[in-house]
């Protein structure tokens, strides 16, 4: 076939074969990847105005309120409209295949999907054309300061931010009522039982029983662990969204008095209340939903590849539940360089507690080494490198992180481009997105109905250059950080210039894989399937009835 | 073993961290490459308890290792009941540094206390080398001290090394703080003067 042919009619996919569930998975799939695209493509621009006047952009990009748009919509792109996307599309896909009963509701998975893009593009748009930009941080009452910022730009960021949250409590909904609902092999199950394995107790009393001798309390769980794993996060996805919420109302309230000619006091919000419970609620992301999203999803794909149990699986079970304890108490270590923080909570919540993630995402990835071992020899697949690839991720960001939670540390490196690249961008790019495009390895025969790849030398040049500049564009530039670049600020003069060109090479090839990537995907499902994936699906059905066993022959060596 | 200055620490957290990391990408890498071989045995055995151990004693003696290292950790935690060599209070409206003095000298081993009020946002208050290193820094919050609940925007610094540092706000406060070609309108360059240091180091 030739390649002209290939990129219109694709392999062998065909999308009318596709059922309900299987085609509002791919949307969501593509919107998150378009995304991803439009997220690097800013990450190259903002790195390329800091390496200095010589730098081959138009002016305009260097000036403050251009530069700091980009960088305010910057993680509202990448986190909400491709990772959460990405994450919300591949569970509400595998909670029904895991549990072999129907998702709750396609029509409200295709909403999901429609707010978080909608809510996306209405962020970006307040930003391209009102230059609105508080950053993510919204800080109190910069985002409510209409000296600096258009109230119209102001309402359209926090609009489309509530849109994102209101599909992000559509997936919610999903996810339990589909978890709860009494058909199939939960048909004689009751919602205690159901709640008992969701929070992992029945993990945490088989261990009790087997320290006293006494017989397992449950030797066939209610539900697989990496139900139980995306049941946990999912718990502080909802935290997450009404913090989000509830701060965007009160910067909405604001603006709209001004708006009216009637401005309020913003000295009546506590700015440093206020810091705290926005961090509250935005650390259950970073330090709650994505490390139990992320251990659940190590538990399942190194099940799945393997085909053997978990290694230590009632202990897996019981620490998801210890994470997302810890997830409520860390937020403290964003703010010890607060003076007017009491000292006891940064020492118990900004240190003492954080250090327990060390903890609780070690035992995640010895787990799931141990598992991986125990069934050698096994071929080294995609799935397998990219799971390898998510673990060195998150083996070199959790560290970089702990090391600066405490205040010694914090004193130095708060607010530098440590934390924001050796810390965040790794544990995003390099160990949540490896992660992914392993899961996305895994459920890509499944989820559309066995289309063969297109090249795999594409998908193994893919895994290389987004490995290596993944990994060189947060080291590179958290160099800078401990040189003293800080993170939210603009530098014209090329101040950090040498590893800023390094920082935006290494950048240049995730972009570069990114677009080798998107090419192997188009070319393997065709311009014709890709629209396809947006046509009604003959076939309603909201499940997929595939048996998770029969993945992991796929992986056996002959 | 103490870090006299936060450029000693940051060139050991430098040095310690490149070291961790080429380690774990080569142990992930020399796993990957003998999942694949049938006669692969375990070169080392690390038993779970152990494993665990070892977490529990990193996380903890991390910050073990800091406060009895890092001079400013505990100086930080008892500020209120020190008594500093010099005092200096600042305010911040508009982007603008308000009742700054024009310079500071300080003399080597001196222990300054910082004390900052912001009128309308949030920024920060942070020293740079001339090389543009950090040498300290803190968060300038918006009426902190009004309500009497929390604390102000204070720290103590005690000045080890000689060197003339540059002042600006460390914490992003709209782009107001830059003039339309991009330069940092509130950085106040050779704010800070340390002298009186031996060999530019301890007195």
């Amino acid at each position: 076939m030739s390649l002209m042919k290939n990129l219109i009619n694709g392999t062998n996919f065909d999308h009318t074969s596709l059922n309900a569930l299987q085609k509002v998975t791919l949307r969501a799939v593509v919107m998150s990847f378009l995304f991803f695209g439009l997220v690097a493509i800013e990450g190259m621009i903002m790195k390329l105005v800091v390496t200095g006047p010589s730098n081959p952009l138009p002016e305009m990009f260097s000036h403050p309120a251009h530069y700091f748009s980009i960088l305010t919509v910057h993680p509202i792109v990448g986190i909400f409209g491709s990772t959460y996307q990405l994450v919300f599309a591949a569970f509400m896909f595998l909670v029904p295949f895991l549990t072999k009963k129907p998702l709750y509701s396609v029509k409200l998975a295709n909403a999901v999907w429609l707010l978080i893009t909608i809510g996306t593009a209405l962020a970006w748009i307040s930003a391209f054309v009102w230059q609105y930009s508080p950053l993510y941080t919204l800080y109190w009452p910069l985002p409510a300061d209409t000296t600096q910022f258009n109230v119209v730009g102001g309402i359209v960021f926090i609009v489309g931010v509530a849109l994102i949250m209101l599909g992000t409590l559509g997936f919610i909904y999903n996810i339990y009522a589909t978890i709860f609902a009494r058909v199939g092999i939960h048909k004689d199950k009751t919602t205690k039982e159901l709640l008992i394995s969701g929070f992992g107790i029945d993990g945490m009393l088989n261990l009790l029983h087997k320290l006293s001798g006494k017989q397992p309390y449950s030797k066939e769980p209610a539900l697989a662990l990496p139900v139980v794993a995306i049941f946990r996060g999912t718990v502080d996805t909802f935290l997450d969204a009404i913090v989000i919420l509830s701060s965007g109302i009160l910067v909405l309230v604001y603006l709209v008095f001004d708006l009216g000619g009637h401005p309020l006091d913003v000295a009546a919000i506590d700015a440093l209340l206020y810091k705290n419970y926005f961090w509250w609620g935005l650390d259950l992301v970073a330090d709650g939903l994505v490390l139990i999203y992320v251990a659940g999803s190590w538990y399942l794909l190194a099940s799945l590849i393997t085909g053997q149990k978990l290694f230590m699986e009632n202990v897996a079970r019981a620490a998801l539940m210890l994470e997302l304890l810890v997830s409520w108490m860390v937020w403290s270590h964003h703010l010890l360089a607060d003076q007017g923080q009491p000292e006891m909570m940064k020492l118990i919540s900004g240190e003492m507690v954080t250090a327990f993630e060390l903890l609780t995402q070690g035992l995640a990835l010895f787990i799931t080494l141990v598992t991986l071992w125990k069934a050698r020899p096994l071929k080294m697949t995609m799935e397998l490198k990219y799971l390898l690839g998510g673990l060195v991720g998150f083996g070199l960001a959790v560290p970089a992180a702990i090391i600066q939670a405490d205040m010694g540390m914090n004193r130095v490196l708060h607010n530098t481009q440590w934390i924001i690249m050796a810390h965040v961008h790794i544990a995003l790019v390099v160990g949540l997105y490896m992660t992914l495009y392993s899961a996305l390895y895994v459920l890509w025969p499944i989820v559309t109905n066995g289309t063969k790849m297109f090249s795999s030398k594409m998908s193994n040049i893919h895994f290389w250059m987004y490995l290596i500049g993944g990994i060189g564009m947060g080291a590179f530039a958290g160099m800078a950080g401990l040189d003293g670049m800080l993170r939210r600020h603009l530098y014209v003069n090329g101040e950090f210039n040498t590893l800023m060109i390094l920082t935006a090479i290494c950048g240049t090839m995730v972009l570069i894989a990114w677009f080798i990537f998107l090419l192997n995907i188009v070319m393997s499902v065709g311009i014709k399937g890709l629209i396809g994936i947006f046509l009604p699906s003959h076939d309603k059905t909201a499940s997929y009835g595939i048996e998770p066993e029969t993945v992991a022959e796929n992986h056996k060596v002959d | 073993m103490t870090f006299a200055s936060s450029i000693e620490l940051l060139k050991f957290h430098e040095t310690a961290y490149t070291i961790y990391a080429f380690m774990i990408i080569s142990v992930i890498a020399w796993f990957g490459y003998n999942l694949t071989r049938k006669e692969a045995k375990s070169a080392v055995r690390i038993p779970f308890y152990t494993y665990m151990a070892f977490l529990v004693i990193g996380g903890v003696g991390h910050h073990i290792f800091t406060y009895n290292t890092i001079p400013w950790v505990s100086q930080d935690i008892t500020r209120h009941d020190a008594t500093p060599d010099a005092s200096y209070e600042f305010e911040i409206k508009d982007h603008k540094w308000i009742g700054l003095p024009k310079k500071i000298t300080i003399q080597c081993g001196q222990t300054v206390e910082f004390n900052v009020k912001s009128h309308d946002l949030v920024y920060g208050f942070g020293l740079f080398r001339q090389d543009g290193t950090l040498v300290t820094q803190m968060q300038v919050n918006p009426g902190s001290d009004v309500n009497g609940i929390l604390d102000s925007n204070d720290m103590l610094w005690t000045f080890n090394h000689n060197g003339v540092f540059n002042l600006t706000s460390t914490e992003y406060s709209g782009p107001a703080q830059y003039s339309e070609d991009g330069e940092d309108l509130m950085l106040v360059k050779n704010f800070v003067e340390v002298t009186g240091c031996k060999d530019g180091g301890v007195k």
